[in-house]
């Protein structure tokens, strides 16, 4: 972990969030470095997926501030918040049935350069290689739609990615293959921010741990300490 | 001659012809509405008086500014979507969040305003729009007498429907139009400009109705309410192809203009009903529609 301020690209503080009438997030702060994989941890409804959708711009009110690269995100336009380079991968993963797969993948605007090549792309996914010509981006497996939901957000430039339990409901060595993934693209400078309910698949890719509680972040955890504080972490979880 | 059930083959084919042309009509207006209805979630009223308001700008072209069918057929339909979009802009982007009762409610409203503001200046007498010279006269096909102009109305209609299909199903453009149709938020999370193509949506099936309405004006007299008698058909045939549903609205409105055109003959009380019946049909055994995914 680097302290230097230089290299924070994102700093979320005191983020507050509400769907509607109901305050869910209650004073979220956290920062991400440059290059970093950060997981937020936390229970069912402890406001990771919110947080997410606040960055994005895709929460109807929030407060706060959320700074990217300087620039406050708070009052933007989700599509303008996009053009800075962010991408998300939603937790429901956003699959449209009325596009093939091919288009699916090619559907997000490019909004930089420096975007990975469809070759590239394929040779992370192979599987989606060989079900690029599918009909509807729907007929794939729940595996296949997770990778596809990844894919499609690497063409557009945008280095900054916010990924939504993407092991959710897969077979191991799905996962397993996710986390290579998200291996490679840290190695290709891609940051990313990672909601996990699956502890072990987080403590196997990030470098950092927040643990997000009652729509609040309680602690930050280093990777590398997670075995010191396994006890604490169980009983944030309840696992 | 060949007869069918003592029907006179001239008789069957006029029909059909004729059929084919209210479907041509009704393929193009049921198209923009489902269009509009894909993505805007608003159930378009006003399309039958936009549809007038086409026929209408095409005769005050000729007539006002000398500006004869051909430049208005590209021209009636910009000035009418144009329109289109100030509604868009002014009134309809209010009622997005809201249930599509109120969009029809609105443009509802709007469709009877724009007909009484028609027939207050013009009367309901209608009035007269010639044939371009090129497109008179017809045919004689042995069987039957062809009118050059009804053949122009279906190859239009047809490449127009072609157009419009081809791109929203095959092109780029389409998918992001799709894309919006299924989950807007998460198009615009992507960087997509969502509001502008909602507006330019509703511009180009709006402008799809003034192009049925220029091509309407030389067959049917320009009257204030030629587009209500025709719009109240046409939600039926968008109810019967599926609500949405791009090819279910083309194919949907050239059917149920020959079937209608065959009630004529086999059965001529029916024909002014015949539409409505089959809705209440399919509504029963597929209420989604024949081409509709089911909700």
């Amino acid at each position: 972990m680097t302290d230097s301020a230089a290299n924070v690209l994102l700093n979320v503080s005191d983020l507050q969030g509400w769907y509607g009438e109901s305050h869910v997030l209650h004073g979220i702060d956290f920062e991400v470095h440059q290059g970093e994989v950060v997981t937020l941890l936390g229970r069912n409804g402890a406001g990771k997926t919110t947080t997410l959708l606040a960055i994005m711009g895709m929460l109807e009110k929030r407060a706060g501030s959320i700074r990217f690269q300087g620039t406050e995100l708070i009052g933007m336009q989700p599509r303008d918040i996009a053009r800075k380079g962010i991408a998300l991968c939603p937790e429901e993963r956003g699959i449209f049935s009325s596009l093939s797969v091919e288009e699916n993948l090619m559907l997000p605007p490019r909004i930089a350069d420096g975007g990975l090549s469809v070759e590239r792309i394929y040779n992370l996914f192979p599987n989606l290689y060989e079900r690029r010509g599918g009909n509807q981006g729907t007929k794939l497996s729940g595996g296949e739609q997770q990778m596809l939901a990844i894919a499609r957000i690497l063409r557009t430039g945008a280095k900054f990615l916010l990924l939504d339990e993407p092991t959710e409901g897969l077979a191991p060595v799905i996962v397993q293959q996710i986390g290579h993934t998200i291996a490679a693209l840290k190695e290709e400078g891609f940051t990313i921010v990672l909601v996990e309910q699956n502890f072990r698949f987080a403590a196997s890719v990030a470098d950092r741990h927040y643990v997000v509680d009652q729509g609040k972040v309680v602690d930050m955890i280093p990777n590398d300490q997670l075995e010191k504080n396994s006890q604490k972490l169980h009983d944030y979880l309840g696992v | 001659m060949f007869e069918l059930l003592g029907i006179p083959p001239q008789v069957l084919l006029g029909q059909l012809l004729l059929g084919l042309i209210n479907g041509s009509f009704y393929a193009v207006l049921s198209l923009g509405l489902a269009v509009i209805f894909g993505l805007l979630n608003i159930i378009n009223f006003a399309h039958g008086a936009l549809y007038m308001a086409g026929a209408f700008v095409a005769w005050m072209l000729l007539n006002y500014l000398g500006i004869g069918y051909w430049p208005a057929l590209i021209l009636a339909p910009l000035i009418v979507g144009a329109f289109g979009i100030l509604l868009e802009r002014t009134m309809l982007s209010r009622l997005y969040h809201l249930d599509h009762l109120y969009g029809l409610l609105l443009t509802f409203g709007l469709a009877l305003i724009i007909q009484g503001l028609f027939r207050n200046y013009y009367g309901i007498s209608g009035l007269a729009y010639q044939i371009p010279d090129i497109l008179s006269g017809g045919q004689n096909l042995g069987f039957m007498y062809l009118p050059n102009y009804r053949a122009w109305v279906v190859i239009a209609s047809v490449l127009v429907c072609f157009t419009t299909w081809f791109m929203i199903e095959k092109t780029r453009l389409g998918a992001y139009l799709r894309a919006a149709t299924e989950n807007p938020t998460l198009v615009g999370a992507f960087g997509v400009n969502v509001p502008l193509m909602i507006m330019l949506t509703y511009g180009f099936g709006v402008a799809l109705a003034g192009f049925a309405g220029v091509l309407a004006a030389p067959i049917y007299s320009v009257n204030p309410t030629m587009g209500e008698q025709l719009i109240i058909v046409v939600f039926a045939v968008v109810v019967i192809g599926g609500m949405g549903s791009i090819m279910g609205a083309i194919v949907t409105g050239y059917m149920l203009g020959i079937v209608e055109g065959l009630t004529r003959v086999f059965y001529p009380e029916g024909s002014a009903v015949v539409i409505f019946v089959i809705m209440a049909i399919v509504l029963m055994i597929k209420p989604e529609g024949l081409f509709g995914r089911p909700a």
